[in-house]
């Protein structure tokens, strides 16, 4: 159950090859975050469950069965979509693009507004919002529209591409808390893209770097790789040299001071 | 002034006929032109091809392509039709590059996520691309229809009556009020079916007007 990537690779018509022999297993409920650099093959991946993208090589499997045997259209209905940054439909109103999936699958419109509205409240928006355009909203506040749109459907699975990666980093921070906050409510199957590693650490339940050409450089959970990176190009890409990293206690006044590479306070110990 | 109010029938007979040989010709031309565009994003190369042919069009004397059209189409010469066919055409040609711009204006990152959604393909095109696509469709079509208005007027020399008549006939019979009027006329039925479009795109793109005016908060 969940999705598994099966010795997937891509290789484009023009020989570029963006993934070779990628095998992953997500289990339902859980979030798997694919990060890396640009070239790293990570959106080519997630784009690969909805097909989006057709792997030349190997099979994705949604709940045992393989997409390409599915309907493209029916099969990204049935999956949940948070695009990056100026995804939303300008020329639609917010509560409309919340509603979008559901009305193409047949909901009335109004039981579908209905509805978008009470997922504006989820995501932690005035549903008041839903009847401006997305151009009046912010960043964060647009994103959490994204969030919601992808919702609305009930989907099991979520796809997210870099979906905090153009707000700032307070908003940004907001976001990821009500992520995990909805994720707990909800337990979706999710893969998330990003290429900000601590955002991985934060959402996912198991994190694949991924080095240029979709190679996997570790898979593991966020424990694991920070504790034990296996080799130099995580080392530098989880950033284990920086002072923020590596940190140790002193004691002050009795207490024990968390404190990071360069002597500065990060909190107190506890136990 | 008198020479209108003793002539008001036939000016306004004049009138009607010239909007009904202009506003068809604009439709047939929005189609095939966003027909041809959609081509053009769609195949870049073929659009190359099919964007030059139709820019060629336009270069083609108008007054021979009278004589050509029914020849090729089997239609009588002083057939409304023909005039039609050949506003038609030179309406496309002018629409069609801007037409594929329009396509080309969609913003990629949006069309990619209404796919990811589940939009089929013809929902894509139909309630994605073409309505962002009108605000830069719109100013082509602007563009043909002051431009198919005034020249609907040349169908006067091959017998297709319009406000052209008021041309040849003032010209021919010396009458300075006709061609004055057939003038006026013609601009004021430009300016509008210009006021009309205008109108129309306010309507259909809602969310450009609030844009503006918009809170961003």
């Amino acid at each position: 159950m969940g999705i598994e990537f099966r010795d997937v690779g891509k290789t484009y018509p023009d020989g570029t090859v963006a993934v070779t022999g990628f095998s992953c297993t997500v289990p339902s409920h859980r979030t798997l975050a694919l990060v890396g650099t640009s070239g790293s093959g990570k959106t080519t991946l997630m784009r690969m469950v909805n097909r989006m993208v057709e792997p030349t090589t190997g099979s994705v499997l949604i709940d045992d069965r393989d997409v390409l045997g599915l309907d493209k259209v029916e099969l990204r209905r049935s999956i949940g979509y948070v695009p990056q940054a100026g995804g939303l439909l300008p020329h639609r109103r917010v509560v409309d693009n919340v509603a979008t999936v559901p009305v193409l699958t047949g909901t009335p419109k109004r039981a579908a507004r209905e509805a978008a509205r009470g997922l504006l409240e989820l995501v932690g928006l005035d549903p008041a919002l839903g009847s401006r355009y997305p151009a009046q909203l912010s960043g964060g506040q647009q994103q959490r529209v994204a969030v919601a749109r992808a919702l609305a459907a009930d989907p099991n699975v979520l796809l997210m591409d870099e979906p905090f990666g153009a707000v700032d980093p307070i908003v940004r921070r907001g976001l990821q808390d009500q992520l995990l906050q909805l994720q707990a409510e909800l337990g979706k199957t999710i893969v998330l893209v990003t290429h900000d590693i601590d955002e991985a650490f934060r959402l996912g339940d198991e994190v694949v770097v991924l080095k240029t050409g979709g190679i996997v450089a570790q898979t593991g959970t966020p424990q694991q790789i920070m504790a034990d990176p296996a080799d130099d190009f995580v080392r530098d890409f989880i950033g284990s040299d920086r002072a923020e990293r590596s940190l140790r206690t002193v004691a002050v006044d009795g207490r024990s001071l968390v404190v990071d590479g360069d002597g500065r306070p990060v909190g107190v110990l506890e136990g | 002034m008198t020479w209108v109010q003793a002539n008001r029938d036939y000016v306004l007979d004049m009138l009607l006929q010239h909007v009904r040989l202009s506003v068809p010709a604009i439709l047939i031309s929005v189609l095939v032109a966003v027909l041809l565009g959609r081509i053009a994003w769609r195949w870049p190369r073929a659009g190359t091809v099919v964007l030059g042919t139709a820019s060629l069009l336009y270069s083609v004397p108008a007054l021979p392509l009278l004589i050509v059209i029914p020849v090729l189409l089997g239609i009588p010469l002083r057939s409304g039709l023909t005039l039609v066919v050949a506003l038609a055409v030179y309406g496309t040609a002018l629409l069609a590059g801007t037409a594929a711009d329009a396509f080309r204006s969609v913003d990629e990152r949006v069309r990619e996520a209404a796919e990811a959604m589940g939009y089929s393909r013809a929902g894509l095109f139909w309630r994605v691309d073409l309505p962002l696509a009108v605000p830069v469709l719109l100013s082509g079509v602007r563009v043909i229809t002051v431009s198919t208005v005034s020249l609907v007027t040349i169908g006067a020399l091959v017998g297709i009556p319009s406000l052209g008549n008021l041309l040849t006939d003032g010209f021919q019979r010396d009458i300075r009020a006709e061609i004055v009027t057939g003038v006026v006329a013609t601009m004021l039925l430009a300016v509008a079916l210009d006021g009309l479009l205008v109108a129309t795109g306010r309507l259909v793109t809602p969310w450009r007007g609030n844009v503006a005016t918009g809170v961003t908060t």
